[in-house]
């Protein structure tokens, strides 16, 4: 335990630990979780590799995710947009899943996450994508196309206020704050 | 928005001054009561009454303000965004425009019946400014903000709210490459210069509730608060600062150490983390509740230990000799050896123990009288304070955070954003999870096609006949329980006390506890109910009103016959004899518990796959096992009074329980496919734990405080009339000793004593009560009112870009612009 902790400098940790919403043990852990996920060689200077996707998608807390990609390509800023990590982007990662986030930051994120086109408003592709990952793959969870049409007009009349067909992220945050549940289900514990 | 939800609302207002007139004419009730007793002589009986309506009230204030706090910054998010519509074509002609625009995404309107049709990128134009200028998200989007470029960026992050337009007149640039570093070099100074502005800790905590990516927020840092901030471990401090400085950096170089060690110590940290991977937050919830509970009993544990068992340990009065021996039986009866300890009433003494201190090198004698009855009374007294207000504080924590303002039963938007549980890792959980939600979805969707559906005459009929006969059932088997329970007790009095017959009291009362939920089950197996949280609710009541009996019968026998006169030839000490009751029954209860979890869960599994067939394990009920924890707090805090070690009975229950039910969870138990509104049912349990059980004991306790006899042959109150009186007697003593002590004691006879100091405060509370509903109400209507502006604003903001459109094909006809 005591070599991990020498492997990041207090100056950094008490830095990340102003920065995001982790503790100190949080982020000793994350550093030890991400170095497993890391090459032998890579090791030593974990800012600056980059973890690929592939590699953050075999951790148990997000292995079986239905958004766990788009939580790498949100949370990933590498320029080549495939979605690798590097510590820091990991840190951004569980510090918006953390317990102590805020509101406004988790549904931020949130919407970003939901967002499968990245244009800034979830329209009907990505609503009926997102549906589809919420109910799953198989048969017979998956809706029809009469209810998912169905669905989705019932929810852009429901959230969409400017009634332009999109919802974008205040709209958004109006459904969030009104249901309760969403702090506490919007959260990774590793 | 839809009128469902708009007649929802508007009963929900109504259902608010319901709510505000009935806690207003219980608080005016309590009053009157309060000066009908200053009429009479001996007001004591009306008591309890003060703290009950100051607690409601301070509750329903607290939640109000949160609940008004979080509504005022809704509607502030809300004008913001108005606001920001008028700004927009201002801000959409500044942006540059970009060289390799995205491709218009070619799909249908669903809003076309709103107006014209208009291209994608004006759609994105209309929706792209969504955040006002001061929030933290304004000014992450100002950092973020650029054009589209070839160029990626190499620390900002995808231009993800770039407004893509086409059709507006923008001046032509060349560079945009660069234009672009410097806009967000710009952005990035911009924000800079925001934050250096307030103070380093603001600053710090406004940076982290920023939407940015680490890097950035690393950058931004190191601008504002460059010259003190970075450098905030290598200050150099002044001289005569030295030690606390060394002192200081040892101790941050301690804990820095430790850290890894720290997290162990949160209890049940990593097994809760599993639970919730596998089985969701609702049985997560179960056991946080548990741990809480665990928590509360150890304040009381160790206030009780602190000021009452080891001062009478130190100091054991005379015992009997011939119980010194213990054996097994009188363990669980606690009696014989038991009786005689630290654990009941009878072995407290009614002397001022005073010790004789002498230290060896000073020889001056030290007098420290510890007075143990009045130790009894006063740690009772403020430990029951404490824990209310504990429970009221924690109660009005989870209502404000559960309190829907704009509450919509079928409200699938919220469904389908929030429905989905991060937390869930193992695949058949998460295979569970899909299930649950394509069912609640494709339930919702139904009900709302099929709203006009009315059901004949004949089934309604139905209906209410199954209804009526679950209902007369349930009652008459909480009835008959009642009266056995009593009859039971009357017969253990009067016959002579075998252990046995002891404990068969307290196996039945356990054995009903146990039985009568399952027959509960099976009657709403067979009701229709509306809606699963109508039966969840229906179930929560059913259950809690056959504890509610029990217990009542049980108190009712103890408080109306063994305390009074009567039959008290048979007892000597009745304040033991109680607090062996409550030690068996929640023996009992654990006993039986442990042996459902075991046997009862395998069983009916084993029955459920070789007889019915059927693969499926049982589902945890988590409303059970709640009302189940309830009931032995209940009963713990019944016992204080009596027994001052129970609460350590009820520690190891607790942690014995969470090994156990964890353990069942895993081998017998599966995820429950029903959706569980968890805050909610968080909410409804701790004020479950507060008016029925912590209310209902606090009023028993407060009444065998001040009106019962305590018996004369034992314990530490043995020649009063009421262990009030002991406080009384300490109070007349002090008087004489010390002065503060005396003005603090005629503080109290003015102002506590006295009901009219009460009744002011309640009343200038229900105001402020009632001012935050009427607040709660108007913001409410505010928010209707911006939703409908905002509409009409993206109306007018459409028509004048068409406008500008149209104007533009006039004014240019031979440019490529559209």
């Amino acid at each position: 335990m005591g070599t991990t902790a020498s492997q990041l400098g207090k100056d950094s940790l008490s830095e990340y630990q102003e920065l995001t919403f982790l503790t100190k043990q949080e982020i000793l852990l994350a550093h030890k979780r991400f170095t497993e996920l890391q090459n032998r060689d890579e090791r030593n200077h974990p800012n600056a590799t980059r973890v690929p996707m592939e590699k953050i998608l075999t951790l148990p807390e997000l292995k079986s995710n239905p958004f766990r990609k788009r939580i790498c390509h949100v949370f990933s800023t590498s320029e080549a947009k495939d979605g690798s990590l590097t510590f820091e982007d990991f840190l951004d990662l569980l510090s918006a899943f953390s317990d102590s986030a805020t509101l406004e930051i988790k549904s931020h994120y949130a919407f970003r996450i939901f967002d499968f086109d990245d244009d800034g408003t979830l329209d009907c592709g990505d609503l009926e994508k997102l549906v589809n990952c919420l109910t799953g793959e198989t048969d017979d969870t998956r809706l029809t196309s009469d209810e998912m049409r169905q669905l989705i007009s019932n929810i852009l009349e429901e959230s969409d206020i400017d009634k332009d067909g999109t919802v974008n992220l205040s709209e958004f945050q109006h459904v969030i704050s009104r249901s309760p549940d969403f702090v506490s289900s919007f959260k990774i514990v590793l | 928005m839809s009128k469902t939800e708009r007649s929802n609302s508007s009963v929900y207002i109504t259902g608010t001054n319901r709510a505000i007139l009935s806690v207003f004419l219980v608080s005016f009730s309590s009053g009157l009561a309060l000066q009908e007793g200053t009429a009479t002589a001996n007001c004591d009986h009306h008591r309890p009454w003060h703290t009950m309506g100051a607690s409601v009230l301070t509750f329903v204030k607290r939640s109000l303000t949160m609940k008004t706090l979080q509504k005022a910054d809704q509607v502030r998010t809300l004008s913001d965004f108005s606001k920001n519509q008028h700004s927009m074509p201002r801000d959409s002609e500044s942006t540059n425009s970009s060289e390799g625009s995205k491709e218009p995404f070619n799909r249908k309107l669903k809003s076309s019946s709103q107006g014209t049709k208009c291209s994608a990128a004006t759609r994105r134009v209309l929706s792209s400014h969504s955040t006002g200028s001061h929030s933290s998200a304004g000014m992450s989007m100002r950092v973020r903000r650029t054009p589209a470029l070839q160029q990626p960026q190499t620390s900002s992050r995808d231009s993800v709210h770039t407004p893509n337009i086409d059709g507006i007149i923008l001046p032509e640039l060349k560079e945009i490459s660069t234009e672009g570093l410097a806009c967000i070099e710009r952005n990035k100074e911009e924000l800079a210069s925001d934050l250096r502005g307030l103070s380093v800790s603001e600053g710090m905590r406004k940076l982290r509730a920023m939407p940015l990516s680490l890097v950035d927020k690393m950058e931004i840092r190191r601008r504002c608060f460059s010259p003190s901030a970075v450098n905030s471990l290598n200050r150099n401090f002044p001289c005569f600062n030295l030690p606390l400085v060394y002192i200081s950096r040892m101790w941050r170089h301690f804990t820095f150490n430790a850290l890894p060690f720290l997290s162990t110590l949160k209890l049940w940290h990593s097994s809760m983390k599993k639970l919730s991977g596998r089985y969701g937050t609702g049985v997560l919830s179960y056991f946080l509740f548990l741990r809480t509970l665990l928590f509360i009993n150890l304040l009381l544990f160790i206030i009780t230990c602190l000021f009452l068992v080891i001062p009478q340990a130190i100091h054991p009065p005379p015992t009997d000799p011939r119980l010194n021996s213990v054996t097994a039986i009188e363990l669980l009866t606690g009696t014989g050896y038991l009786s005689q300890s630290l654990m009941f009433y009878s072995y407290y003494s009614n002397v001022t123990i005073e010790t004789n201190q002498m230290s060896s090198h000073i020889a001056v004698t030290h007098m420290v009288p510890y007075c143990i009855p009045t130790a009894y009374f006063l740690t009772i007294t403020i430990s029951f304070f404490i824990m209310c207000i504990i429970l009221v504080y924690s109660m009005s924590k989870s209502f404000g955070k559960s309190f829907q303002v704009l509450k919509s039963n079928r409200n699938l938007s919220e469904n389908v954003f929030c429905s989905w549980d991060f937390k869930v890792s193992k695949k058949p959980s998460i295979r569970l999870q899909h299930e649950k939600i394509s069912t609640q979805l494709k339930e919702q969707l139904s009900e709302l096609t099929s709203r006009e559906e009315e059901m004949s005459l004949m089934q309604r009929l139905r209906n209410l006949i199954v209804h009526v006969l679950a209902w007369v059932t349930c009652l008459a088997s909480i009835l008959l329980s009642a009266v056995g329970v009593y009859f039971i007790s009357k017969h253990t009095v009067s016959s002579e006390f075998k252990n046995l017959d002891l404990l068969f009291k307290s196996a039945v009362v356990s054995g009903f506890n146990l039985l009568l939920p399952g027959i509960f089950n099976l009657c709403s197996w067979f009701e229709k109910h509306s809606s699963p949280s109508t039966r969840v609710y229906v179930s929560i009541f059913r259950n809690l009103l056959l504890k509610i009996s029990l217990i009542g019968v049980l108190c009712y026998h103890w408080l109306e016959k063994i305390a009074v006169k009567q039959d008290r030839q048979v007892l000597e000490c009745w304040e033991n004899f109680v607090g062996q009751e409550l030690y068996r029954l929640l023996l009992m209860d654990f006993i039986f518990t442990v042996l459902y979890t075991f046997l009862g869960e395998f069983i009916w599994r084993l029955f459920s796959k070789k007889v019915l067939k059927k693969n499926r394990k049982p589902v945890f009920d988590i409303a059970r096992n709640v009302l189940e924890l309830i009931y032995g707090q209940t009963l713990t805090w019944l016992g204080v009074r009596f027994s001052p070690l129970l609460p350590a009975v009820q520690i190891a229950k607790l942690f014995v329980l969470f090994y156990m039910k964890k353990c069942s969870l895993k081998l017998n138990c599966q995820a429950s496919k029903k959706p569980w509104r968890a805050t909610q049912m968080t909410t409804l349990f701790i004020t479950l734990l507060w008016f029925p059980s912590f209310l209902g004991a606090a009023v028993s306790v407060m009444y065998t405080v001040w009106m019962i006899t305590p018996s004369s042959g034992c314990g530490p109150f043995r020649n009063l009339t009421s262990m009030f009186e002991s406080g009384k007697l300490w109070a007349e003593r002090m008087k004489d000793s010390h002065k503060i002590l005396s003005w603090l004691i005629q503080a109290y006879n003015t102002v506590i004593d006295n009901p009219l100091f009460l009744f002011l405060p309640t009343c200038v509370f229900l105001l402020v009560v009632y001012f935050h509903a009427q607040i709660v109400d108007g913001q409410r209507k505010i928010i209707r009112r911006l939703e409908k502006q905002i509409e009409n604003e993206v109306k007018d903001k459409r028509f004048l870009i068409t406008q500008l459109q149209h104007w533009n094909e006039e004014n240019e006809p031979g440019s490529t612009q559209r």
